[in-house]
């Protein structure tokens, strides 16, 4: 049931934000701060979510095969390479430490 | 009008090559205990990648729904503020305006935006074929990999882990061309990692909102 909630209110409300949106004179958002934070939220957030899926185990911080992945995502990255090509690489090099480990 | 080929190529590279990342997004809600067809509903109504991504993983991790939503709402705020950009460059209303609001996304957002110098019908187009190419290919990827989830068995052994989180570095690596946003993250995920300890699982990710309040608010 907890699922359902989720898909219902993560639906509506991400439907909702877009549509309101749409209605919002341009002229409400000029305020320099308002648009400096709505810019770095969504770098905080997705960062946040780097850490919490990548470097936790339930509240603990640890360093664990999934760490060796964001590790070589991190070098493609940097080489440049595309998304798709990132993301496979990064679950390839887990799951070869998960089987040596 | 006529359709501006140089939009086309590019709003069709952007919703194959974003699209078929849906995949990911399939495999990723089943693991996280979602049903494959509530999975594809994520995808079909909410229709915002990181956001999906953000409410099936605090789930998956153990957080609450009212965390998982949070965290995925507030990372849905930036397509409000793509909708002011986009709203009067579209002038559109009624339906179609139901619409543009659904497939208002970063892709097709950047992608319009990045037709400017080629005049309003190729950022028009570049909307509508970026967004609907998008729309397309990421439902379809998604109940790809929601059904084909179940041959995998246990998640780790396939590195499926890791990809999220990588996904996720790819996500925040695009904005990194401007280094206050490099900044930005590694204060994040290092504020991150040391509440993770100390508070409920899917609160240490919406907790991190205030890094950039802060950042945003005292920056001059």
């Amino acid at each position: 049931m907890t699922r359902w909630w989720v898909v219902i209110l993560t639906g509506a409300t991400a439907f909702g934000l877009k549509y309101l949106g749409h209605l919002v004179p341009a002229r409400w958002l000029a305020n320099e701060r308002l648009r400096r934070i709505n810019e770095y939220v969504p770098v905080a957030l997705l960062s946040a979510l780097v850490v919490a899926e990548g470097l936790v185990d339930k509240t603990r911080v640890v360093i664990d095969h999934r760490a060796i992945g964001l590790g070589v995502a991190a070098v493609a990255l940097l080489a440049r390479a595309p998304f798709f090509v990132v993301v496979i690489l990064a679950a390839l090099a887990s799951a070869i430490a998960v089987h040596l480990g | 009008m006529p359709l501006h080929r140089p939009t086309l190529r590019v709003a069709s590279s952007v919703a194959v090559t974003v699209g078929t990342y849906g995949v990911a997004f399939g495999a990723a809600g089943v693991a996280a205990g979602f049903s494959v067809w509530q999975t594809c509903l994520l995808s079909l109504i909410a229709f915002t990648g990181a956001s999906q991504f953000a409410a099936v993983s605090v789930i998956g991790a153990g957080g609450s729904a009212l965390s998982a939503v949070a965290a995925a709402s507030l990372l849905g705020v930036r397509n409000a503020l793509y909708g002011v950009q986009m709203a009067p460059r579209l002038g559109v209303s009624g339906w179609r305006r139901v619409l543009a609001a659904q497939l208002t996304i970063d892709e097709s957002t950047g992608v319009a935006l990045g037709q400017e110098g080629e005049g309003r019908h190729a950022v028009v187009q570049g909307f509508w074929l970026t967004g609907g190419g998008v729309y397309l290919f990421w439902n379809l990827a998604t109940l790809a990999g929601a059904s084909g989830a179940h041959l995998l068995g246990d998640p780790a052994r396939w590195g499926l882990d890791a990809a999220v989180p990588a996904a996720f570095l790819a996500l925040v690596w695009r904005r990194f061309a401007d280094r206050r946003l490099i900044g930005v993250a590694l204060a994040a995920m290092g504020f991150c990692a040391l509440i993770s300890p100390v508070v409920p699982a899917g609160l240490n990710i919406v907790a991190t909102t205030l890094v950039a309040v802060v950042a945003g608010w005292v920056e001059r």
